[in-house]
């Protein structure tokens, strides 16, 4: 029998060893919070840290073992380090496959409801002046179907899209059968504020398998206070037609979105609560975008993104002791930063991705045939701003419109990967780039990040995870679960 | 109690001296499937000598304590091979290999058996310091012929075969060959083959194994740390990590199975939960996950000093690991280990895997509730108990429920 060798005849050669990228953050005196390339997260010291900077790591040292697991360090011979890294990263880039899957038509700009928030500005009189037209929403197909992705979805917005029902039905209609002829398949889903919500809407949406997706803001005094309507009674109707989209249409084939206002801010409990009694399986906290309405009225300068990180955390925390209490129920926006935070599988959401969403995520198709990279875009042009308008159904194809110098300019100079501040940052590899936000409110779509409630939040969010994933286990569990696959 | 795998026939007649091995497969005398040239009717009463050589069979194997085979009519042209009684589990579409000077004979394929598997070969560019079949440097290459000539003889209605080593991959395109007749012959059988996955580090390799397009094949590979050293320790071959590791990685990018193995002793079983964490973020695609209780056999009580460590003192950790398998979607088993030494939580994944034939239990597993879904314990070797080893009961449910 050959003799066994002892643990010291299979350590590397001190010389053998490289190290492999990461970035670090310092989040105390001599603590440091380091990522690697995906973003998988270890805790250092300084004194770990200048050791693994300078190589000073040895088999059996502990650091060595840390270092290695993390993906840190390599043995210069080696290969699969380096492969596995790869891999990885493939997997969680590879969302950039799918090319433009979401579409939003805006149907109409006119509203029934006047919130003083609203990002889109929106208009409530001249039926002819901010409907979309038939001709302007068949071209928009054409770009649509265009689009490279497998599977493509619609979205209806407004103003409120149900003031142009007959529109809606049309491009339904045309787009189902432009799926059968391409064998492209394509969803549907209508945002809508519900007052209008009938049984012909509903019987439409279940005989096309239309979604819904509404908002919610809140206990009815809140709700009511955002979203003021005639009659004031926004709340009740959209209670009412959460209930009847979910008896007709199924309790999946409905969602609800809020956003936080400054009367918000102290009714996190309530507002979850709400959620909860409807039944819902969750709530995504939402902060204000500081676009259309929401500058014009001030709502926007009312609270900075601190507050707003005291506010999410007070919601989180509540939606972990309604897990705790046996409910199962989740924060939507921490989930997909978790499945971000815990896997590799691809996250395309089009607010939290680098290269940015815009254009490659979505397009929208404005009331008035013109083209906007993204939602936010067309928000800012309806205050004269036309940054992000990439032009018009009726001079434009998808290619133009993707390939535009604009559209490149933008994600280009916006990667996180390459961005100053972004691309040193810890958090990187699960944040994105955000050039209309930045563009909207520092005139430059890179942005300076230190400056940017946007950043603020993204790493407010990210800390306040891996702080319950270290030192939180039961919590910790209920987290992991969001991130499943 | 441990099945007679091999051992050496009584006696046996009519085989060529040119001829060093054949290849056997039993039939029951009363079988009218086609008749091979490798079919011998099975005889194990004197009732039954008679009816096989009525139906014109002209081989014979018999098992007997010796009465049978004095019997035999020495007018009969054909061969004959007779055995001892302690091989009486021996049954219909058994296969044998016969080794024609010394007699000498090892069952290769148990038709009613879950656990069939292949010994391709001894040879193997590891040296675990676990090993249950440590390996040796010596020309075996007759096995692969062996195999080779076993397969046509296998039932195609079996479910399941493992190939196992030595590294099966030793001799890599013999071995492919071996397994392109099994999708040829075995489409529904479900084959396992156990390698230490370094071969498919290069791409010729892994190109081939693609090519195979058996149905079900599953390539099961151990990994025994996330870290580089430790594993190459483990398996006592520099670079084997990195190896392996580039191997299961091709392995994936082909689209083929991979099912992780890791074995449980004190250099892998403190590190265990650590471990699967890097699987579960690193190799969260692969197929299966087993972690497996040690075989204390081969190079496994050599080096008992340094391997030995009682399952109760990693319970906590293999619970840990199974969660964080568990919670990334990764299918995960638990092999070898009584239920009594695992936490509640691994329960669901723990599964009855010791090979039937080295599988027992002890005097106190007959007062347990759990026996009838419980591993057990391995028969070979040197087997050594657990502190934790306890019949569960319903009382101690009870005792549990209010702790």
């Amino acid at each position: 029998m050959a003799r066994f060798l002892p643990p010291e005849a299979f350590s590397a050669a001190p010389d053998g060893l490289s190290l492999l990228p990461f970035n670090l953050e310092r989040t105390g005196t001599d603590q440091y919070l380091v990522a690697n390339m995906v973003g998988d997260f270890v805790r250092l010291t300084s004194d770990e840290l200048n050791r693994l900077i300078d190589l000073q790591v040895r088999p059996g040292d502990g650091l060595y073992e840390k270092a290695y697991a993390a993906h840190l360090i390599t043995g210069s011979g080696q290969s699969a380090q380096r492969q596995l890294l790869a891999l990885r990263l493939r997997s969680r880039m590879s969302f950039l496959r799918h090319v433009t899957p979401l579409h939003i038509f805006v149907v109409t700009l006119r509203c029934e409801h006047s919130c003083p928030y609203c990002q889109v500005s929106r208009q409530s009189t001249d039926r002819s002046r901010f409907d979309m037209s038939e001709q302007t929403a068949a071209r928009g197909l054409d770009i649509v179907f265009a689009s490279p992705s497998a599977r493509i979805k619609i979205e209806f917005q407004g103003g409120e899209p149900l003031l142009n029902f007959p529109l809606i039905k049309t491009i339904v209609s045309a787009a189902k059968a432009r799926s059968n002829a391409t064998s492209k398949k394509v969803d549907f889903v209508i945002a809508s504020n519900l007052a209008l919500l009938d049984d012909a809407v509903l019987d439409f949406c279940k005989s096309n398998d239309v979604l819904l997706s509404t908002s919610l803001d809140g206990p009815a005094d809140l709700h009511n206070k955002n979203r003021p309507r005639p009659g004031t009674n926004s709340h009740e109707l959209a209670v009412a037609g959460i209930r009847r989209a979910k008896e007709t249409l199924g309790p999946d084939r409905v969602g609800a979105l809020m956003t936080t206002t400054e009367a918000s801010l102290d009714r996190v409990d309530e507002i979850i609560d709400e959620y909860l009694q409807l039944g819902l399986d969750g709530i995504f906290l939402r902060p204000l975008s500081p676009f259309g309405f929401a500058i014009k009225t001030k709502q926007y300068e009312k609270y900075d993104g601190q507050k707003w990180l005291g506010f999410y955390e007070r919601g989180l925390r509540r939606v972990l002791d309604i897990n705790r209490q046996g409910t199962p129920f989740r924060e939507f926006y921490a989930a997909l930063v978790l499945t971000r935070m815990l896997s590799d599988r691809p996250v395309g959401y089009v607010d939290l991705r680098s290269p940015a969403g815009a254009g490659l995520g979505a397009l929208v198709y404005n009331y008035d045939g013109s083209v906007f990279a993204s939602d936010e875009g067309r928000m800012l042009a309806e205050a004269g701003d036309d940054t992000f308008r990439l032009g018009h159904v009726d001079t434009d194809s998808y290619s133009s419109l993707i390939l535009s110098d604009k559209l490149i300019g933008v994600i280009s100079s916006t990667l996180t990967q390459c961005a100053p501040e972004c691309s040193t940052c810890v958090f990187e590899s699960h944040c994105g780039a955000d050039p209309v936000y930045h563009h909207a409110t520092q005139g430059d779509a890179v942005g300076i990040k230190p400056l940017s409630a946007f950043c603020t939040r993204q790493k407010g969010i990210m800390g306040l995870l891996l702080d319950i994933l270290e030192n939180s286990p039961e919590d910790a569990a209920v987290l992991r679960r969001w991130a499943a696959p | 109690m441990t099945l007679p795998l091999y051992g050496k026939a009584s006696t046996s007649v009519g085989f060529p001296s040119d001829n060093a091995r054949s290849v056997i497969r039993l039939r029951s005398v009363e079988s009218r499937a086609e008749r091979h040239a490798a079919d011998f009717a099975l005889v194990k009463t004197s009732e039954q000598l008679e009816r096989a050589i009525a139906a014109n069979w002209g081989s014979v194997f018999v098992v007997s304590d010796g009465s049978i085979e004095k019997s035999f009519p020495m007018t009969l042209k054909g061969r004959m091979v007779a055995v001892a009684s302690a091989y009486g589990y021996l049954q219909d579409g058994d296969v044998l290999g016969f080794d024609h000077l010394s007699r000498k004979f090892r069952a290769l394929f148990r038709r009613n058996s879950a656990h069939n598997s292949f010994l391709v070969t001894e040879r193997c560019n590891n040296y675990c310091l676990m090993c249950s079949q440590p390996p040796k440097d010596v020309d075996d290459q007759w096995l692969l012929a062996e195999i080779k000539d076993s397969i046509v003889l296998i039932d195609p209605a079996t479910p399941a075969l493992t190939f196992t080593g030595g590294e099966t991959l030793s001799d890599w395109a013999d071995f492919i060959e071996v397994l392109k007749s099994c999708r040829d012959l075995l489409r529904a059988t479900s084959l396992q083959v156990l390698t230490n996955g370094r071969a498919f580090a290069t791409s010729r390799i892994v190109d081939a194994w693609r090519d195979i397009r058996h149905p079900s094949l599953m390539a099961a590979i151990p990994v025994y740390a996330s870290v580089d050293h430790v594993h190459d320790h483990v398996v006592q071959a520099k670079g084997a990590f990195d190896e392996t590791i580039l191997g299961i990685l091709k392995l994936k990018d082909r689209g083929q199975r991979v099912e992780i193995r890791v074995v449980l002793h004190a250099l892998t079983a403190p590190i265990i939960a650590e471990t699967c964490r890097w699987i579960a973020r690193n190799l969260p695609f692969v197929d299966h996950v087993a972690l497996m209780g040690l075989e204390n056999t081969g190079f496994a009580i050599a080096n008992d000093a340094v391997l030995w460590i009682d399952p109760m003192d990693y319970r906590e950790a293999l619970g840990k690991a199974v969660d964080h398998l568990a919670a990334a979607g990764v299918n995960v088993s638990v092999y070898n280990l009584p239920k009594c030494v695992l936490s509640r939580s691994v329960w669901p994944h723990a599964v009855q895997s010791i090979s039937d034939w080295k599988n027992g239990f002890v005097a106190e597993c007959e007062r347990c509730d759990e026996k009838a879904s419980c591993s057990g314990f391995f028969t070979t070797g040197r087997p050594r108990f657990s502190r934790g080893v306890k019949a569960i009961t319903s009382e101690r449910h009870a005792v549990s429920a209010t702790e």
